[in-house]
C-alpha cells in the first residue's frame, strides 16, 4: 500500500513537472555535426525546449529508433539509411510548404537515388570518405586505400569504427564495389580488414580528427567534414581522396514516425536551412554544405578547400551507399568477426 | 516482524528492474523474429559456439584473471598493511583509495588515454627524464591497467575488512608458542582472510569479465570482449535474441564460479561481503 502510495505521489509531481515545461523537439544527430548554439537560437525563437542526442552511426542511430522507447522528432540519417527507412515504412513525408527555405538547397542533391521525389528528406550536408594524414609523417603519396595496409605505418593508422564505411574501404581497394554482394567478395574485404588489423593503431570514429590534431596517428579514416576541422587546427595535415573510389555521402534531415511533433519538426529542419544558420552549421562542422546561400556566404578558404568541395574529376570514382536490405546481415557477421578476431 | 512493509518499495523494485529484465533476455534468447512472427528456438545459443565468439570468450576470460591475479598481488599487501593497528594515519590511507571512486567511472578511464598517449603525461615526463617511452596504449597491457586501476579497491577493502576483524589474541598466542612471522601468517593469518580474498577475487572478476568500456577506449576497439559483444548485439546488428543469449551463458559462467568459490571457502564463512 505504501509502496504504491509513494509511486502515485511521484508519477503527479512528475506529471505536474513537465506539464509546466515548455513544449520539446527531440533531436537526433551525429557528434560534431551542428553549431550546438543554433539549437538556443531556435529554443528562444519558437520558446520550445530542444532535447539533442548524438549518435556516431547510422546502425547506432537506426537500433536506437527501432527498438522502441524512443520518440524523435528529426533525425540526420545517410543517404542509404534513409532509403532503408522510407523501405521499412518508418518516415513521415515532410510537407515542404512548411520548409520554404527549401528552396536555397542546391538542385544537385534534390532527387538523388534514396528519395528520389525529395518526399522524405531535406539534405543538410554532404561529403566524401578519405585519408586525412599528416605531411611530416608520411612520406609517400596518399592517393589509394593502399596506404592503410602499408607495413610502414605499422601502429599510426586510425581506421574508422563503422561497419559500411570499413567493409566499404576493403572492398573498394580490391577493386569491387563497396555495395558488393557477392559473397567471395566479402570473404575476401574480410581477410583484407583481418590482414590490416596488426597495423592499426586503433578503431575511432569521433575521436580520430583530436587524435590527428595531436598527431598520436600519421594516418586516420575521416569524413571530409572531420578532415576540414582538424586541418584547421594542425596545418601539418591533408586530406585524400583515394583515387580508386571512395564513398560520397548525403546526409539528410528527416521526420520518423515516432515524432510527436511533426510541425515543430518541420519548423526546425526549416530554421537549420535560415541561410544564417546552415552557414553557421557550415563553418563551425567544417562538412560541405548543400545550401546555395550558405555556401556564396562562406569564407572563400573554405569555399574553395577541395577537401570540402572537391573537383568532380577526384570524385569520378566515388560511390554512394545503398540500402542492400538482407545482405546488411552479412556486413554484420564480417565486421563482428573482424573485430573479434 | 511488523516492519516487513517498509520492504515493499524494494519488492517492487526488485520485481521492475531485476526479475522481469531476467525474464525478458530469457525470452529473447529463445526466440528469432521471422516473416512468420516470432519462433521458439534454440539457434542463439547455438550460435554462441561459434569458434570467432568463443575467441572473445577466452580473451574476455584471460584478460579477467590477468587482472585479477594483478589485483591480488597488489592488493593484499595493502590490505594487510592497513589492517595493521600501529599504522599512523590509516584513516588518511583508506580516504586516498577510496576518494578516486567517488570520480566517475568513465572519467577515471578518459584520464588514462590522456595519460598513455604517444604524447601524453607519461610519455612527456619520461622525455624530460630523457628515458626511453613507453608506448601501451590501444593494447592487451593497457586494458588489463585499466582493470586493475578500476578494481583494485574492491580486492583491498574486503581483504582488509576481514584482517582487521582477526583476533590479535589469536597471533599472539600463536607467537608464545613459537611461531615465527612467516608461521603465523601462514597457518593463522592467510586462512582466516580467505573469505576476504574470495569476496575480492569474485568483485575483481566479475566487472572485468564483462566490461566493454575499459576494452573500447583502452583497447582502441582491438580487443572485443564479451561485453563489447554483447553490447554490438543490441547497439548496432540489432539482433536481441543472440545479445540475450550471451548475456545469459555469461550469468551462467558467473553464478557457477561463485559456487565453486564459495564452495571452496567453506559454507560458514560464506563470500564475506556477500
Amino acid at each position: 500500500m505504501f509502496a504504491i502510495a509513494v509511486l502515485v505521489v511521484l508519477a503527479v509531481i512528475f506529471i505536474i513537472m513537465r506539464g509546466e515545461k515548455k513544449p520539446a523537439l527531440y533531436v537526433y544527430n551525429w557528434g560534431d555535426y551542428i553549431d550546438e548554439s543554433v539549437l538556443d537560437q531556435f529554443e528562444e525563437k519558437y520558446s520550445v525546449r530542444v532535447v539533442y542526442d548524438m549518435f556516431s552511426t547510422n546502425e547506432d542511430m537506426y537500433v536506437k529508433v527501432t527498438s522502441g522507447g524512443s520518440r524523435y522528432d528529426v533525425l540526420f540519417p545517410s543517404d542509404y539509411m534513409i532509403k532503408r527507412m522510407i523501405d521499412e515504412d518508418l518516415l513521415h513525408k515532410i510537407n515542404l510548404e512548411n520548409v520554404p527555405n527549401e528552396k536555397y538547397i542546391d538542385p544537385m542533391f534534390k532527387g538523388l537515388d534514396h528519395d528520389p521525389d525529395n518526399e522524405y528528406s531535406v539534405p543538410y550536408m554532404w561529403g566524401t570518405l578519405g585519408i586525412l594524414y599528416n605531411r611530416k609523417m608520411v612520406a609517400d603519396p596518399v592517393d589509394s586505400w593502399d596506404i592503410l595496409w602499408n607495413e610502414k605505418y605499422r601502429k599510426q593508422i586510425l581506421m574508422i569504427d563503422s561497419q559500411r564505411d570499413a567493409v566499404g574501404i576493403a572492398l573498394q581497394k580490391l577493386g569491387y564495389s563497396l555495395n558488393s554482394t557477392n559473397l567471395d567478395e566479402l570473404e575476401a574485404a574480410k581477410q583484407e580488414l583481418i590482414k590490416q588489423k596488426g597495423l592499426v593503431l586503433a578503431y575511432v570514429i569521433d575521436e580520430a580528427k583530436d587524435k590527428m590534431v595531436a598527431e598520436e596517428a600519421a594516418l586516420a579514416v575521416v569524413w571530409s567534414g572531420d578532415a576540414v576541422y582538424a586541418i584547421r587546427d594542425n596545418p601539418d595535415l591533408a586530406y585524400a581522396v583515394p583515387k580508386d573510389g571512395s564513398n560520397l555521402w548525403f546526409d539528410g534531415m528527416v521526420i520518423p514516425k515516432t515524432a510527436q511533433n511533426k510541425e515543430l519538426a518541420e519548423a526546425f529542419i526549416n530554421f537549420m536551412n535560415e541561410p544564417e544558420i546552415a552557414l553557421a552549421n557550415t563553418e563551425h562542422t567544417g562538412y560541405s554544405t548543400p545550401h546555395l546561400e550558405a555556401r556564396a556566404r562562406l569564407s572563400p578558404e573554405q569555399a574553395n578547400d577541395p577537401a570540402a568541395y572537391p573537383d568532380p574529376e577526384d570524385i569520378a570514382n566515388a560511390e554512394v551507399f545503398v540500402h542492400i536490405g538482407e545482405m546488411l546481415k552479412e556486413y554484420d557477421r564480417i565486421w563482428t568477426e573482424v573485430k573479434a578476431h | 516482524m511488523s516492519h516487513k512493509w517498509a520492504a515493499s518499495p524494494y519488492l517492487v523494485w526488485m520485481a521492475l528492474f531485476i526479475v522481469v529484465p531476467i525474464i525478458l533476455v530469457g525470452y529473447w534468447s529463445l526466440t528469432v523474429k521471422t516473416d512468420a512472427g516470432t519462433q521458439f528456438t534454440t539457434e542463439n545459443f547455438r550460435q554462441f559456439f561459434n569458434p570467432v565468439h568463443l575467441k572473445v570468450l577466452f580473451r574476455s576470460l584471460e584478460l579477467a584473471l590477468i587482472a585479477t591475479a594483478v589485483c591480488f598481488v597488489l592488493g593484499y599487501p595493502l590490505a594487510y598493511i592497513l589492517a595493521r593497528n600501529n599504522l599512523r594515519h590509516k584513516n588518511t590511507l583508506i580516504m586516498l583509495l577510496v576518494v578516486p571512486m567517488w570520480m566517475n567511472f568513465l572519467l577515471r578511464t578518459y584520464a588514462w588515454l590522456t595519460i598513455l598517449e604517444k604524447n601524453g603525461v607519461l610519455n612527456t615526463i619520461l622525455r624530460w627524464l630523457s628515458l626511453p617511452e613507453i608506448n601501451i596504449l590501444y593494447t592487451k597491457t593497457a586494458v588489463v591497467l585499466g582493470m586493475v586501476y578500476n578494481f583494485l579497491p574492491f580486492m583491498v577493502l574486503p581483504i582488509y575488512s576481514v584482517l582487521s576483524k582477526i583476533d590479535p589474541s589469536i597471533v599472539e598466542a600463536a607467537e608464545d608458542l613459537g611461531a615465527d612471522w612467516v608461521t603465523v601468517f601462514r597457518k593463522i593469518i592467510f586462512p582466516l582472510s580467505l573469505p576476504g580474498v574470495f569476496s575480492g577475487i569474485a568483485m575483481v572478476f566479475m566487472p572485468s569479465v564483462t566490461t566493454f568500456v575499459i576494452s573500447k577506449l583502452l583497447g582502441g576497439g582491438h580487443y572485443s570482449l564479451i561485453g563489447n559483444l554483447i553490447e554490438d548485439q543490441f547497439r548496432l546488428v540489432d539482433d536481441w535474441g543472440f545479445g540475450s543469449a550471451i548475456s545469459l551463458v555469461m550469468m551462467a559462467l558467473i553464478l557457477v564460479s561463485m559456487a565453486l568459490m564459495s564452495k571452496f571457502a567453506g559454507e560458514d564463512r560464506g563470500l564475506g561481503l556477500w
